[in-house]
Parts: structure tokens; sequence; C-alpha cells
């Protein structure tokens, strides 16, 4: 009893120590655990997938580097798919910091499969004054994004030369850390019925569940897990795969820790009731 | 005649409408009136980071010259800022765009904005478990409740639960989409329902606390 009385009352600072514990070691040892893509993830496969060579596939970095963890590895699994069918990413920044993060991600995978700027891709870069961009672009994108991520004057780019406005762009798929996603749907769904996806952070991700379940968007990925199971839909096991062991093994302690803490909570109540019975 | 206080009244009362309008009628003249409306919102919101840029250095310049409690950050803060901005206009200068790979600045973008981003977020983990050992406790019906299928939703996010039983992540799954989505839509009704009480009464006139 003394012992148990002496866990529930641990010093913090052991916790955290734990915490690096069971995050560290999965990521060095890397066991392998079964990833089960889910519908939602499902869907935003298919419709990736369904598309025809040479569609356009407008990304949207709304992220910066602290939910870089959660959103890069998809973001670079969508690249990968992207370019494998030959399809033409454009990709826009709603989140300043985010910007050098979209940038890396494309020339990083562009390398991979050998795709030309300007040709297979463009990169266009931040504008302020998201919800007037989002409307804007409704009627034509050159009024926002009159040049690139460099300056250059995107009429000088291949990619661009038959993109106005949302009619060509055949899928919008929106990275989100923050709200950023409610207000693609609001505006580029609503109202110009462009067809969207969304990929957000484990803890945003419920926050967009009923405009999947009604069909606002198409497809959802959440956190790092979903990037997982999107990582095994395209057969390219990266980060996200390795990182699942190191998830799991927190979750399953977080979960151990609020039993037994609760344990410990009973344990004490009793005492506290049988010496007040006394 | 409108003048005084009427005048930026009257400003938020028409472009209130016509806005309203144009959502409906995206066509002229109401969409071009939308249009240009949101160009200058573009403008705007690049002025209002200067702003706040302002707003920012008065309070931690304030609070040096007073040596308010940990006024001691404040230096750092206002250290960390002539960083960043020297090595955005020196980046800018040399590459003309600070995001350019190689620039200065993205030196700083990787060598403190990212760990120290990341590490932010990822402080998260570490105070979560702390609260789960501590605080969170089944001490009522609704408590046991949440704290149940706190831990099932836990255990089925990750891939372990399979291993578990397949049924977790199915479970998770109804939770999320069912009760969860069930408590979301009325919370998510009743907060735009606010927003449009909030939004008549700033268009009409009867919430006047921007003005002050």
């Amino acid at each position: 009893m003394k012992y148990i009385k002496m866990l529930a009352n641990i010093d913090r600072r052991i916790i955290f120590i734990v915490i690096a514990i069971v995050v560290i070691i999965p990521l060095i040892m890397k066991p392998s655990f079964p990833i089960i893509v889910s519908k939602p993830v499902q869907d935003t496969y298919d419709a990736v997938e369904s598309l025809d060579e040479g569609a356009n596939v407008m990304i949207s970095i709304d992220y910066d580097a602290a939910s870089m963890p959660e959103l890069q590895p998809f973001l670079e699994s969508l690249l990968a798919h992207c370019f494998k069918k030959n399809l033409n990413p454009i990709v826009l920044v709603q989140w300043q910091l985010g910007a050098p993060l979209g940038t890396r991600g494309l020339e990083k995978i562009a390398a991979e499969y050998n795709k030309e700027y300007g040709v297979d891709y463009i990169n266009l870069g931040y504008r302020p004054g998201y919800v007037a961009q989002m409307v804007g672009i409704g009627k034509e994108i050159r009024d926002y994004f009159s040049s690139d991520y460099i300056g250059n004057n995107i009429d000088q780019y291949p990619v661009m030369d038959d993109i106005h406005n949302y009619n060509d762009i055949d899928l919008l798929i929106g990275l989100e850390a923050g709200a950023t996603g409610n207000v693609w749907v609001e505006y580029a769904g609503g109202r110009y019925n462009q067809r969207i996806i969304l990929a957000l952070t484990a803890v945003s991700a419920p926050d967009a569940y009923f405009f999947y379940q009604s069909g606002q968007i198409e497809g959802l990925v959440g956190g790092m897990k979903g990037a997982a199971e999107y990582e095994k839909l395209i057969d390219r096991p990266d980060v996200a795969i390795a990182g699942m062991a190191a998830q799991s093994f927190v979750h399953i302690l977080i979960i151990f820790f609020i039993i037994f803490g609760n344990v410990a909570y009973f344990i004490e109540k009793r005492e506290k009731n049988s010496k007040g019975g006394a | 005649m409108i003048k005084g206080k009427g005048i930026p009244l009257a400003i938020a009362f028409l472009t209130g409408v016509i806005i309203i309008i144009a959502f409906f009628i995206p066509h002229s003249p109401f969409g071009s009136f939308e249009e240009i409306s949101l160009r200058w919102y573009s403008i705007i919101a690049g002025f209002t980071m200067l702003l706040g840029v302002d707003s920012l250095l008065r309070l931690h310049i304030n609070k040096i010259r007073r040596m308010d409690s940990n006024w001691q950050y404040s230096i750092i803060l206002l250290a960390g800022f002539t960083l960043i901005v020297s090595f955005g206009v020196i980046s800018t200068v040399h590459f003309g765009n600070a995001f350019l790979t190689g620039s200065e600045f993205m030196y700083l973008y990787d060598n403190m904005i990212i760990p120290l981003q990341s590490t932010m977020f990822s402080l998260l983990a570490f105070f979560i478990a702390s609260a789960a050992y501590r605080a969170f406790r089944a001490r009522n019906f609704d408590a046991t409740l949440l704290l149940i299928t706190a831990i099932i939703v836990m255990l089925g996010r990750v891939p372990i639960a399979e291993m578990i039983s397949s049924k977790i992540p199915l479970f998770t799954e109804w939770i999320m989409s069912v009760p969860q989505m069930a408590a979301k839509r009325g919370i998510i009704i009743g907060i735009a329902l606010g927003g449009i009480g909030v939004s008549l009464r700033i268009i009409l006139g009867i919430e006047r606390s921007y003005l002050s």
C-alpha cells in the first residue's frame, strides 16, 4: 500500500524520462506493426488514383515546423503518388513558416522521380489573406499568384498554361494544422464545388469528420497514422511507418498511467473512507 | 448627414450587407465589389502584421524598462526578433527571397525555428502523460465514461490495437463517427448560430466594441 501511494505521487520528471525512453527505444529497435488502412485514407488514395494523367492537383501547405512530423510524411507520400501517376502538383502555402517545408518536399520527391519544375509541377509560395485568396482563385489564380515562390512570372511555366481557376483543378488537398481546412471547404468546396481532401494533425482530425461524413471532403488523413496508411497504400514505407512503433508504445504507456493513477486514487479514497468511518 | 462614429458604422453596414448578397449573387455589381473588398482585405491583412509587431515590441520594451517579473525573457524575445529580421533582410538582399535554400534565414530556420517549434509541440506528449497520471480520475459517471472512451480511442488509433483485437479499431471508428460526431455537430451548429448572431449585431451597429 505504501508503495502504491509513493507511485501515485511520483515526481513528474520521472514520468517524462519514462516517456522519452518509450519513444527512443522503438525508434532505434524499429519493431514492425501491422498497418490496417482505414476507409478515409483509402478514399484519399482512391481519389488520387482515379485522376487521369496530367491532372492538376492543388496542394495547400497549411502547417509549420511544429506539425512537420505528422504532416510532412504525408506530403512526401502524396507527391510521390502524384509524380508516379504523372499528375501535376500545384503547391501553395497559407502558413508562411510552412513555405520551406513545401519547397523541400517538392524538391526531394521531384528529384526522386526526375520531374521538371514548371513543366511537371510548380510552387506558388505564400500570400497573405487566405479567405480572399480562396475566393479569388475561383475567378483567376493570377490575381493572387501572378508569380511563383521565387518571384518568376507564372505565365512562363507550361504547367500553368491551362490553369486559371478551380475549374482547372482536379483535386485540392489541404495539409492542415489548424482551421484553414474549414475555410477551403466553405469557399472552394461550398461555393465552387471543388473536390477536396484534407490531411490533418491527429488532434485536428476529429474536427473534419463531419465534412467527411457529409461528403464535403472526399477523404481524410489523420496524423502520422494516416500518413503511415498512405505509405502502405503507395508501397513506399518511410518515416510514418517507422514512427508507428513509438506512437503505439507511448499510447500504451499513457493508458497504463491512467489505469495505474486510478487504482491508486481508489485505494487512497477507500483508506480515507475507512478512516472517516472508524 | 453621417459623421463621427456613424462613418465606420455605415461602412461596416454597407460592406456586410453587400458581402452577404455577393455570397448568394456573385455577379456584377456585387461580385466586383466583393472582389475589390477581398483585395483590400489582403492588403490590410499584410499591414496587421506590422501592428502586431509594434504591439509586441512595445509590450516587451516597457516590461524591460519597468523591470517587471521575468523581464529577462523579454530581452531574449527582442534579441530573437532582431536576429530573425536581420537574417531575413540579409537573405532577401543576397538571394531575393529569404526562403531560398542556402540563405542565411534558412540557416536559422533549420537550426532554430524547426527545433524550437518541434520541441514546443512534442512537449505536449510529456504533459499529457503527466496529466493523465495525476488528473484523469474516474470521480463520477461522466468522468468514467470519458476515461473509458479515451482509452479505447487511444488504443484504436495505433497499430498495436490490431494485434490485441481487430474489433478495437472498428469500435474506435464507430466512436469517432457516431457519438463524437453527434456532439461535435451540436457544438459546431451552436458556434455557427453564435457567429451569425455576432455578425448581425456588428452589421446592424448593435455591437460596437470594435470602435473602441
